[in-house]
């Protein structure tokens, strides 16, 4: 009886572990290797026949949308051939482990990597210390990249948060306020690429006598005034550009605040009514207290996403006539510097500068769950 | 009577009120939604107009006669699309962006059910590392992952976006994935596991078709932020004309043609189709998804 029963379960000798840790490792690389090779063939065969473009794309779709999923039924199957003693052990893995793989291939690799790069020179080779970052702080050039990006802080936030709160307030009174709503956040679906050229169009200039064809400098000049190169007048065309980016945000942050604004209940706003509060008080009292929450995550949310502006600068100036940003500023000493050390400091110092507020997000997001 | 008990407060009460229900309210909000359509609208009449008339006069003239159709024609988009290479560069976007939301939504969505109802060593550790890679700006990935990418010859190929895309995304999905699978009640789950169902069944039988509003937001939400891109595309893909997506190409022609407004608007204007597509079709999951997607660091 003893015996049968220790025929049945395995014995723990140790060399189990081991090989159910060997196959976890197999399993979890497996499936991103194999996606990677069906997907690299599909590509190469597609290289060298002369095919259709829109047939090749429709091959391509269907191997890397299928492929991904073929990949993790085949690899359950063969986990399923495995001994029943290490078969449930290995399984989550199955799961779980190819986007382990990618996240360390993509986000923990190189984010280590360029932690590591920072501390050297423009090719790598000889280890510099502080130098990359004693540069971002303090160089003349960057100081103004520092600058540009404190002003777009301050001024997009606080204009993107103030305007969509007034704008939620305001439209929540009217009857057509599904249509307004819709026209104001339009915006936030086209590509900063874009609205960069809606907004390049209208700040477009033409030297006098020349009819202005920009809608800024036809204003400007109907009311009696120059035409301007308005991207070029240093230091306002930082706020030509900090404009688009409020254009694209404001109706974000309308749409989150009015639902907020929303879910207020009526009999509080009631009580405070009758109680003779006026309606900027209950604005002020009743209304924002309630919305804290949604207030901060939308803050901290265009905060990330003005920490890190590049589409619009790199489309309207290139970062010229004193408008570089950070993000900006690394691409180029990227590609065009090719200064792979100062990159890589831009890059840590970006990442430090987001990080305390995706952390209070989250926790704000988990809070708000439970 | 009611006059006669009013204190002043309760008068600039009623005057408030008024304006936010009077006629003033009205105009504000009229005027704010001009100053955010006008620009759009512009560029739109714009990229139907000769080149010649773009140049010597504002889109706005059109209105002296706006049912002249002869001051109008399509030849901007048919040269955008064939000669300068946005109809290329579409097929592209196309191509780029379709596996760079399929691919992590597949992927996160198995890693998410496997976090939140298998159990396996380091499960815990794991899903914290994932949540706390969502502080890692994409930036921070550039500069080592290029050289990775040119070393194993990645560079320039759909392949390598699609797999940045997808390690880019990864964490914002297993995360919004995590958070939605994982408060599924457990009773199914159990009795589906007592039923004889492998982890397999379970999460192809059960837990995808239960997951389809939160993989619905995060696909939307992906869907724009691919197709918008243009940063993972310039570092990526490059600028070569046979590989850009709309983004870049625009983006290029801007630089390469800057007054020439006839293809620019044009251009973009494609750029923004699907988009608005997107956007009028699925608003309401499109806010929903925007809004999921606000933790992306």
């Amino acid at each position: 009886m003893e015996q049968t029963f220790d025929q049945r379960t395995p014995p723990s000798n140790g060399s189990k572990p081991v090989l159910s840790f060997v196959l976890r490792v197999i399993v979890s690389f497996g499936i991103p290797i194999l996606t990677g090779i069906a997907l690299w063939w599909s590509f190469t065969f597609m290289r060298d026949a002369d095919a259709n473009k829109f047939l090749v794309a429709v091959v391509a779709l269907i191997v890397g949308v299928g492929a991904v999923w073929a990949l993790y039924l085949l690899t359950d199957n063969l986990v399923s051939l495995l001994p029943e003693s290490i078969r449930e052990a290995v399984r989550p893995y199955v799961f779980v482990g190819p986007a382990l793989v990618i996240l360390g291939v993509y986000l923990v690799y190189p984010a280590i990597r360029s932690l590591y790069l920072s501390f050297f020179n423009a090719n790598s080779t000889v280890f510099v210390g502080l130098e990359n970052y004693i540069f971002a702080l303090t160089d003349p050039a960057m100081l103004i990249v520092l600058r540009n990006n404190i002003m777009w802080l301050i001024f997009v936030t606080s204009f993107v948060i103030s305007l969509g709160l007034v704008i939620a307030v305001m439209v929540d009174r009217v009857r057509w306020e599904a249509i307004a709503k819709s026209i104001i956040f339009l915006p936030m679906a086209i590509s900063a690429v874009g609205a960069s050229v809606i907004w390049k169009f209208v700040y477009s200039f033409q030297p006098l006598p020349r009819p202005q064809i920009g809608l800024l400098n036809a204003i400007v000049v109907a009311l009696g005034g120059d035409p301007q190169g308005w991207l070029i007048l240093m230091p306002w065309n930082n706020f030509f550009l900090m404009f688009i980016m409020i254009w694209i945000l404001t109706g974000f942050a309308m749409v989150v605040l009015s639902s907020a604004i929303k879910g207020v209940p009526a009999e509080l706003l009631e009580a405070a009514r009758i109680d003779g509060a006026s309606e900027i008080t209950i604005f002020f009292r009743v209304i924002i207290p309630y919305i804290r929450g949604t207030l901060i995550t939308i803050t901290t949310t265009v905060l990330i996403m003005v920490l890190k502006v590049f589409d619009i600068v790199f489309v309207m100036t290139s970062g010229q006539f004193d408008t570089q940003v950070i993000a900006n500023r690394l691409v180029q000493e990227m590609f065009t510097f090719r200064n792979a050390g100062r990159a890589s400091a831009l890059a840590i110092l970006l990442l430090i500068a987001v990080t305390p507020v995706i952390v209070y997000n989250v926790r704000n997001m988990r809070a708000g769950r439970s | 009577m009611s006059t006669s008990v009013q204190t002043t407060s309760s008068v600039q009460n009623d005057r408030f009120r008024q304006f936010f229900s009077g006629l003033p309210l009205r105009i504000t909000i009229i005027v704010i939604a001009l100053l955010w359509t006008i620009p759009t609208i512009g560029l739109l009449i714009t990229s139907f107009r000769p080149p010649d008339d773009i140049r010597s006069s504002g889109w706005w003239t059109v209105f002296q006669h706006p049912f002249d159709i002869s001051q109008y024609t399509v030849s901007n988009y048919s040269q955008v699309l064939t000669a300068d290479g946005m109809g290329n560069a579409f097929i592209n976007s196309l191509l780029v962006t379709i596996p760079s939301v399929v691919i992590p939504i597949t992927i996160a969505a198995f890693a998410a059910y496997a976090f939140a109802w298998l159990e396996f060593p380091g499960r815990r550790f794991f899903f914290v590392v994932v949540v706390a890679l969502m502080v890692v700006p994409l930036q921070a990935a550039l500069v080592p992952l290029l050289r990775l990418y040119v070393g194993i010859d990645l560079n320039g190929t759909f392949l390598g976006v699609w797999l940045a895309h997808t390690g880019f995304g990864l964490p914002l999905a297993i995360f919004l994935f995590y958070g939605y699978i994982g408060s599924l009640p457990g009773e199914i789950i159990e009795s589906a596991h007592v039923d004889g169902a492998s982890p397999m069944t379970t999460f192809t039988r059960l837990i995808m078709p239960l997951s389809v509003p939160v993989i619905a937001s995060f696909a939307i939400f992906q869907f724009l932020w691919v197709w918008n891109d243009l940063l993972v595309a310039l570092v990526f893909l490059g600028t070569r004309k046979e590989v850009s997506v709309v983004t870049s190409r625009l983006a290029a022609l801007i630089g390469e043609r800057g007054q020439d407004w006839h293809v620019l608007t044009s251009g973009a204007f494609i750029t923004m189709v699907i988009p608005l597509i997107v956007f009028f079709a699925l608003q309401r999951y499109f806010v929903r998804g925007l809004t999921a997607g606000s933790v992306k660091g």
